[in-house]
């Protein structure tokens, strides 16, 4: 009789160890355990972690107004601001431009600018679709003409009712972003004279 | 004259050797199965201040994940967006959603939002998301499908036996570097030449020994 009643409860036991098996990686409000938890949590700042130590709780910092760091003067006009010595808008791209470059501005085009322009640039992305005021095509002679520095001047100020991509988008990417912007122009607008002579004829 | 012992207890060293045993296989099963990250930590999945939506950002509007963790490809840390960037949209869509009332408040107040860490290692260990993603492992190895998620939730253990299954054989996680964020890539039948050949090529080999991670 009593080893009958053992074999149950062992039987019981095992059951219910066996189901909180079941549990496992099913979503859950509790933190991970740290079973040997010694040097997991050390006494020392991450970036973007609170902190008690200055008022505002955060403890990362704001750099102190009027200073500048190594590196970070940013005097280049043509490169950091799109602009020539006099404050016209550059004309031309200051970089050197390069096939990968032009791979780069679609790739970053496509993250950064496509949710509202589309990846087409005619102004049709899923913002808009969505209730955001609907930003001009890319494919009008106005903005076919406009200086390359002025499209580089948008994504760093943003314009209007358009937010700035400054922190987003790094100068670099954003030279890379105007040229590609010129390519897709250029495709979107494309004659019989954009195509090898050899081609030509097929097309008629 | 009775015996003192009786037959039955000839037996005993026989129940005491297989009974330790038993118990010794049971508690290192115990350990095996319960103590391993996979159950202490996978699941997580806490409660965020704002209903915030990976799978209608990410999934359904489309949006890259470097969209809002910007600086995820060339820093060791990828960040939270702050709250700027989520008002360069929500300064016009959905300004009367009340989900949305401690982002805009957020925006007001200069507060950052606070939101919960979920994925978070040790101290001790150091993890770089820059050599992860020059070298073309996906978002999607080890966070799972984000873009799928209501919440964010852990998918992974994260720990150093993860870490070292993937850095001892890397070739089937890796892929073509514009394919990082893609949560829906499946790999290609040549997948091993296709990572033999990148490994070569870019000299990429995942540390092994203690100093890479611990540093
Ligand atoms: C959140 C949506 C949004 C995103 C993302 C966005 N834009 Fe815009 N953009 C706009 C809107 C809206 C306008 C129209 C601004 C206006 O005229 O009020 C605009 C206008 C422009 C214009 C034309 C300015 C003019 O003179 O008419 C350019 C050029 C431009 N954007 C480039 C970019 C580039 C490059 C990116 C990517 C880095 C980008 N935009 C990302 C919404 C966006
Ligand atoms: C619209 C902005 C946005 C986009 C796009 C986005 N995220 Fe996030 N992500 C956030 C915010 C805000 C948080 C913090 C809140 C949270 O954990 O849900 C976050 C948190 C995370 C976390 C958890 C961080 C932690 O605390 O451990 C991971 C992992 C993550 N995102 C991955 C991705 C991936 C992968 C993609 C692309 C599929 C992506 N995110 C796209 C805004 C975004
Ligand atoms: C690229 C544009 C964009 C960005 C950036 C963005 N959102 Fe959104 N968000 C949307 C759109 C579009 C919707 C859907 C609105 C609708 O359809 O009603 C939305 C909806 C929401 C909702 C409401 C969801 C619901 O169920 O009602 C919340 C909350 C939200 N977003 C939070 C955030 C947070 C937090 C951030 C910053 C990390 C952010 N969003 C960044 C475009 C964006
Ligand atoms: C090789 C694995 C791996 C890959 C690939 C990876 N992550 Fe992570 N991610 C981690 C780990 C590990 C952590 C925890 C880092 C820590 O605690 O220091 C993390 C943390 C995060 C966080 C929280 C903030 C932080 O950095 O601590 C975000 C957000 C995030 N990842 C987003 C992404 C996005 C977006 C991608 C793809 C572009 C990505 N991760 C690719 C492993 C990875
Ligand atoms: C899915 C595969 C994968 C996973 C999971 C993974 N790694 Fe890696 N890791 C790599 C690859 C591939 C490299 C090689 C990068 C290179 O050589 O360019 C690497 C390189 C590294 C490096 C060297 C970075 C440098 O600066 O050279 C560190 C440190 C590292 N991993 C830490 C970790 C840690 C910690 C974890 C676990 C939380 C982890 N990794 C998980 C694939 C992975
Ligand atoms: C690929 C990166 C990587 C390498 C290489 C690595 N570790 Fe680790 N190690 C980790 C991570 C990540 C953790 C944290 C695991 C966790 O949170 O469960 C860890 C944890 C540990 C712990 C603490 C375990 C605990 O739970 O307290 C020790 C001890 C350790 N490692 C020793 C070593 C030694 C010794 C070596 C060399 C043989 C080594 N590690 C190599 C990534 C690594």
């Amino acid at each position: 009789m009593t080893g009958r009643r053992v074999v149950f409860y062992l039987c019981l036991v095992c059951t219910a160890v066996i189901a909180t098996g079941c549990f496992r990686g099913l979503p859950t409000d509790n933190p991970p355990i740290h079973v040997v938890p010694d040097m997991d949590h050390q006494p020392k700042y991450k970036p973007q972690e609170a902190g008690k130590f200055f008022p505002d709780g955060s403890a990362m910092r704001q750099p102190v107004p009027g200073t500048v760091a190594r590196g970070q003067l940013h005097d280049d006009k043509a490169f950091f601001q799109g602009r020539d010595d006099s404050g016209q808008f550059l004309q031309m791209t200051p970089v050197h431009i390069t096939s990968q470059l032009i791979e780069r501005g679609q790739e970053r085009f496509n993250i950064y600018c496509s949710p509202c322009h589309s990846r087409l640039g005619d102004g049709k992305g899923i913002m808009v679709q969505r209730g955001y005021t609907p930003p001009p095509t890319f494919h009008s002679d106005r903005l076919r003409q406009i200086a390359d520095g002025y499209i580089f001047d948008v994504i760093t100020n943003g314009i209007r009712t358009m937010p700035s991509y400054a922190d987003q988008v790094r100068p670099e990417d954003r030279w890379a972003i105007v040229v590609y912007i010129r390519a897709l122009q250029r495709s979107q607008n494309a004659g019989l004279e954009d195509m090898p002579e050899e081609l030509r004829s097929k097309i008629r | 004259m009775a015996q003192i012992f009786p037959v039955w207890t000839n037996k005993i060293p026989v129940y005491i050797a297989a009974g330790t045993i038993i118990l010794v296989l049971a508690i290192v099963g115990f350990f095996w199965y319960y103590g391993s990250p996979w159950y202490t930590d996978v699941g997580y999945r806490p409660a965020q201040p704002v209903r915030y939506s990976h799978k209608l950002h990410a999934g359904d509007l489309g949006i890259d994940c470097r969209y809002c963790h910007y600086d995820v490809e060339v820093s060791a840390v990828a960040n939270i967006p702050p709250t700027q960037i989520c008002m360069n949209c929500h300064k016009t869509i959905g300004t009367d959603n009340e989900r949305l009332l401690p982002v805009r408040e957020s925006w007001s107040s200069g507060v950052p939002i606070q939101w919960v860490r979920v994925h978070q290692l040790p101290d001790f260990a150091y993890f770089d998301h820059s050599a992860h993603l020059r070298a073309g492992v996906g978002c999607v190895s080890c966070h799972g499908n984000v873009a799928n998620m209501e919440i964010v939730e852990l998918k992974k253990p994260l720990s150093m036996g993860w870490c070292l299954d993937c850095h001892r054989n890397p070739d089937t996680q890796l892929r073509p570097r514009n394919e990082i964020t893609n949560m829906n890539w499946t790999p290609p039948a040549d997948q091993v030449q296709f990572a033999r050949k990148v490994r070569s090529e870019n000299n990429i080999a995942p540390p092994e020994d203690c100093s890479g991670c611990h540093r």
